[in-house]
């Protein structure tokens, strides 16, 4: 996969998705591209507070938004957020994995140290 | 928060990655287990089908560590580096770097073991060289993991609140 010289903008993606009006926002472009006002209605918000999320979204390079068209429709655009996603789910993956093999491993160490405490209080 | 299972995995600033993860044990065996080859090699191991061959501690400051695993279609993933501090069972601090460089440098981690009600909380956080270091990073993930990315962007959009 070629990927040199995009440009990866991981924190600003990170920080777009924190909040739950931006991601419901996404989800909505999911299915389709949509205008301001199509965008507002949902929410009980404002357009000017929709449109200071669409920047922060915009800035993430998560939507694009056409200059062209009157309406200036957004659009989703899906690779940041898978980039941001690939790489936490790939660590996750490795560590999660890892650690339940850990907790087993730590309850027979707990089980057997039991035991051996056990066998000791017999002896006199 | 105190809850064994859950792994919490957060960018706490712009050049750090810090894991969270909670063990039903005391944090005595939670710091053997992370510094005894012979119990690395049983749990350090990734997903099903990866193996451990090489698996190599010298505990103490200064003193190196090298791991290598090895994926199930039998390529190589190694790494090591060096201990700065060491103090049993709470804290161990390494330098980290992996033999394909695609950390930018090396990091610097640090492991916290903090125990309470006989539970351990394990907090382990990569400090990467700069932010350039770290994204370099992200990219390498990406790379592995984008097809099963793609299936799990699918999921996280339909997760999200309408």
């Amino acid at each position: 996969m070629e990927l040199i010289g995009y440009p990866l903008r991981l924190d600003e993606t990170f920080a777009a998705l924190a909040d739950p009006t931006r991601r419901a926002i996404l989800a909505r472009l999911a299915s389709g591209q949509a205008s301001v006002m199509e965008l507002a209605q949902p929410f009980a918000m404002t357009q000017p507070a929709i449109s200071k999320h669409l920047k922060v979204l915009e800035r993430a390079g998560l939507i694009s938004r056409s200059r062209d068209a009157q309406r200036r429709p957004c659009r989703l655009e899906a690779r940041p957020l898978a980039e941001a996603d690939a790489y936490l789910q790939g660590y996750r993956r490795f560590w999660d994995a890892s650690f339940q093999r850990l907790d087993g491993l730590l309850d027979e160490i707990k089980t057997r140290d039991a035991k051996r405490k056990k066998r000791q209080r017999r002896k006199p | 928060m105190n809850t064994p299972g859950a792994l919490q995995v957060t960018t706490p600033s712009e050049r750090e990655i810090a894991m969270t993860r909670v063990f039903d044990a005391p944090r005595e065996l939670v710091f053997d287990a992370w510094t005894r080859p012979e119990l690395i090699r049983r749990w350090m191991l990734g997903p099903p089908g990866w193996s451990m061959p090489v698996c190599e501690v010298d505990l103490r400051v200064g003193g190196t560590y090298r791991f290598v695993w090895r994926s199930p279609e039998g390529k190589d993933m190694g790494m090591g580096g060096v201990y700065r501090e060491i103090m049993p069972p709470e804290r161990i601090v390494t330098t980290e770097a992996f033999d394909e460089d695609w950390t930018g440098g090396e990091t610097l981690n640090t492991l916290v073991l903090t125990e309470q009600g006989g539970r351990t909380t394990l907090t382990n956080t990569v400090l990467y060289s700069s932010r350039e270091a770290r994204d370099g990073a992200l990219k390498t993930g990406m790379e592995q993991g984008v097809a099963a990315s793609y299936d799990r962007l699918a999921e996280l959009l339909a997760s999200a609140p309408r």
